[in-house]
């Protein structure tokens, strides 16, 4: 077999199969340990897990993007907090008072702007400054928090809106809202990624950086555009989950952008650039949501959960390190 | 040719850097469809001159002209946009992307909507393999080819634009015979073309094959441009060395010692095969060769880090099997590695815990460092290697080159090893220190140590060794004493070439 053609079948296919093989495994092992006697792999049941995978799988695919080209995004779950109020909170405006339900879409397009711009913030920092991506995001992640407690202290910010909880709990051709966004955002990324010289030249500068410049690849402002791509996609979520629940407390959206990093990692992305798509990370998603439901139904608890995903994680980037390892005369590390 | 004008016209170029004349009044011209060698040994300038031609450095005097034009290179893009084309021997490459990708990078042609125009792109690539005659198609991913076929796609990346100029930094070093034919066939296209070719090489046969002139550079300066057809193996090399270089050999005059290291048959994969030499106490042996002869890789075996394919290593006469550096260490073999800063020096650490890093665990006092025999055997080093440091606090990363390379020294001195390996010993370091760190390596053999100076430099190998090896990809061609061994016969061993006279 050719070098590396297990570590790709793997990066392309292997959360595929691990997907089948939770679902075997639910599925019997649910047959004993269910409290409830409805099978796993319920078609409802599925629907309902496409749709609960929606927040996460929408923020992942400007992930996937995001480490793709080299970096990373760690303030994408405080970015979805802020975004969520804007929305909820820019409704309740006196100046808007006036509008009905017109305020709808101004309050959409007011949470998609600043959840941009904080993006857009991120990458400018990461240009400008030459500072990594990690640290630069781990700050506006402390910084975005605090805002979100700055706006309402500890308390919840509400508004229900019964238009909005209306259209957020529409089912169209049997798929959810959320579903469906979470579908339109990720054939838009894989577009963006596999079709347009943008997405193209996001690979190459994750790949080599030092190539794409000497290419005259404008690395920056790339960058910042991948940026202000995320930070829309993290608001974008934020509007689509809270539009139906209609009320945000100052800790949502925290360790998203942990949650948001397993799903692109399990799904194939390197974590140091220039390989991954958006088809794996959505597998990837779909898998830790998969597990989530799967540890619940057969009665193990939170906990139980994170240890396991935790551990299946070492467990696939350690496989995926021996099987790229090329042989003998490798130098040793 | 006197109405032909040159595609490109060096005039006095001169670039120094602190303490060093890089460049130092160079001058010469190529014509349209001309193949011009560029020769010296390694440090003589041509990568400074190929830097300055490209926008990378620019030059601290005279001028670039192109068409008798004065042109000024910003900038790599400045470069490429005035058709100056670079096949650079270190490969800059996306391996994750498409051959059809990397060749484009950065002008990726598009349609409507930024997309990219995979269509166009895989038929204009397509056309460019086409003429290179190699067997992969426009959408392999580049990491899945060979390092020869890697060499092509960049060769391909200069076919894509109209070249007036093509500078090729050492292209057929990772090629194979067929490759270097058909590269050649691409050099006489673009001579055909009128394209004007800068060939940077070691390997006489092939300047002598494909090139019309010759230029030659030595310690920065322009020695001449010669015809090719005019000259001889014998005068190239003697313009490449120059004649006033003699630098006392140093043959040993002391007793040698035991036979500290033995090497037989020991082969790594495609690195290097069938190696087999001995080091005694007390001599210090050179290996010699053009980068990617396998020398470091020899050394980075003997350290443990690399496994050998086959063979024997044998210490004071007993085989080992070393597996990590830690064995290495403990058997007594020390290297001080070619990249000091990469990989000799914690660079934001002090002095004193660079030199006693690899012992610091049997330094303790209970459970702590014992710091004050840590600084009892900087002391002792500092005097012993004449290290200039403002005291053993001051950060590695702060002091000259030469002081740091005698710190990485004194590291493995304080262990008491019975195998010294230095990998290129003075690279990047200054004038003075230089002959220091050589006296340096005569005084440790005169006391008994087994030395391997690994050295892309002539002039220092033969200065230190008592006896030199020539490597050529990845084989020994030949062992010299320090008698018996001439530049000129060391120069074609490590080209490749028999030398007539020896055989």
């Amino acid at each position: 077999m050719k070098s590396g053609a297990v570590s790709k079948a793997l990066a392309n296919g292997a959360i595929w199969g691990f997907i089948i093989l939770q679902l075997i495994f639910f599925s019997i092992a649910g047959e004993y340990l269910s409290l409830s006697d409805k099978a796993f792999m319920d078609w409802e049941n599925m629907l309902l897990l496409l749709k609960q995978s929606a927040p996460i799988g929408i923020i992942a695919m400007g992930m996937t993007l995001v480490m793709v080209n080299g970096n990373i995004d760690l303030s994408v779950g405080a970015t979805f907090a802020i975004a969520a109020i804007v929305m909820l909170d820019s409704m309740t405006w006196p100046i808007f008072a006036s509008l009905g339900d017109g305020v709808i879409p101004i309050a959409w397009l007011l949470a998609l702007t600043v959840g941009t711009l904080l993006g857009a913030l991120n990458g400018l920092i990461v240009w400008k400054t030459g500072v990594d991506a990690f640290i630069v995001t781990l700050g506006s992640m402390l910084g975005y928090r605090g805002i979100v407690f700055m706006f309402n202290g500890e308390n919840p910010t509400s508004h229900l809106n019964w238009t909005l909880v209306d259209f957020a709990e529409a089912e169209f051709l049997g798929l959810a809202t959320a579903s469906w966004f979470l579908l339109i955002v990720t054939f838009a990324i894989w577009f963006l990624m596999t079709k347009t010289v943008h997405g193209r030249n996001a690979y190459a500068i994750g790949d080599n950086r030092e190539a794409a410049v000497n290419a005259g690849i404008r690395v920056g402002p790339h960058m910042m555009i991948n940026f202000a791509i995320i930070g829309f996609l993290a608001a974008l979520s934020a509007v689509v989950f809270y539009s139906e629940s209609g009320s945000v407390n100052p800790n949502d959206g925290q360790l998203y952008e942990l949650w948001v990093i397993t799903a692109v990692v399990l799904g194939g992305t390197k974590i140091t650039g220039g390989a991954g798509n958006v088809i794996g990370t959505f597998g990837g998603v779909i898998a830790i949501q998969l597990l989530r439901k799967g540890l619940g139904h057969i009665g193990a608890d939170t906990s139980t959960v994170n240890l396991v995903i935790g551990l299946i994680l070492i467990a696939v980037l350690f496989l995926d390190r021996q099987l790229n390892v090329k042989g003998k005369e490798e130098l040793k590390v | 040719m006197t109405d032909v004008k040159p595609v490109l016209r060096l005039e006095d170029i001169v670039k120094t850097f602190p303490g060093v004349r890089a460049l130092d009044g160079v001058s010469f011209s190529v014509f349209p469809g001309e193949v011009h060698a560029l020769m010296g040994e390694n440090g003589a300038g041509k990568s400074t001159l190929m830097k300055v031609l490209g926008g990378i450095y620019q030059p601290d005097g005279g001028a670039i002209f192109m068409e008798d034009q004065q042109v000024v290179m910003a900038g790599p893009l400045e470069a490429k946009a005035k058709g100056v084309m670079f096949i650079h021997q270190e490969l800059s490459l996306a391996a994750e992307l498409s051959v059809a990708e990397n060749i484009y990078l950065g002008e990726l042609p598009r349609k409507s909507f930024g997309r990219v125009d995979w269509a166009k792109l895989t038929e204009q690539t397509d056309a460019i393999l086409k003429k290179l005659n190699v067997s992969f198609d426009a959408k392999t991913r580049v990491g899945d080819l060979s390092i020869a076929n890697q060499q092509m796609v960049e060769i391909a990346r200069a076919l894509t634009v109209d070249a007036k100029a093509v500078i090729f930094d050492e292209p057929t070093a990772s090629l194979t015979d067929a490759e270097k034919v058909v590269l050649f066939d691409v050099i006489a296209d673009l001579k055909r073309d009128g394209v004007g070719i800068i060939y940077i090489s070691h390997r006489m046969e092939e300047i002598f094959k494909i090139t019309d002139r010759i230029s030659v550079l030595r310690d920065g300066q322009y020695q001449g441009t010669v015809n090719t057809a005019d000259s001889t193996e014998e005068s190239i090399t003697q313009m490449m060395i120059g004649r006033k270089l003699d630098l006392s050999r140093n043959a040993s005059h002391h007793e040698l010692g035991d036979v500290a290291l033995e090497v037989r048959g020991l082969s790594c994969g495609k690195l290097y095969q069938d190696i087999n030499f001995e080091v005694r106490r007390g001599e210090v042996v050179g290996f010699y060769g053009l980068v990617g002869a396998g020398r470091t890789e020899i050394a980075e075996t003997l350290f443990g880090l690399r496994e050998p394919s086959a063979g024997q290593i044998l210490l004071e006469g007993e085989e080992v099997r070393i597996h990590s550096p830690a064995d290495a260490i403990s058997r007594g073999i020390s290297l001080v590695p070619e990249d000091r800063k990469g990989q000799g020096l914690v660079l934001g650490m002090n002095c004193r815990d660079n030199m006693t890093l690899p012992q610091v665990d049997d330094l303790k006092a209970g459970p702590f460092v014992a710091e004050g025999a840590e600084v009892a055997i900087f002391d002792q080093y500092r005097d012993r290697l004449d290290i200039r440091t403002p005291g053993w606090r001051a950060q590695a990363g702060n002091l000259s080159g030469g002081n740091q390379q005698k710190i990485v020294i004194g590291k493995w001195l304080s262990m008491h090893p019975n195998l010294l390996i230095v990998d290129e010993p003075t690279r990047g370091i200054d004038v003075g220190s230089k002959s220091e760190i050589h006296k340096l390596l005569r005084e440790l053999a005169a006391q008994g140590y087994a030395v391997m100076v690994i050295s892309s430099e002539m002039p220092e190998v033969l200065h230190v060794s008592d006896r030199i090896i020539a490597m050529y990809s990845g084989r020994v061609m030949r062992t010299f004493t320090s008698e018996e061994v001439t530049e000129d016969s060391l120069i074609k061993a490590i080209s490749g070439l028999s030398d007539d006279k020896a055989a």
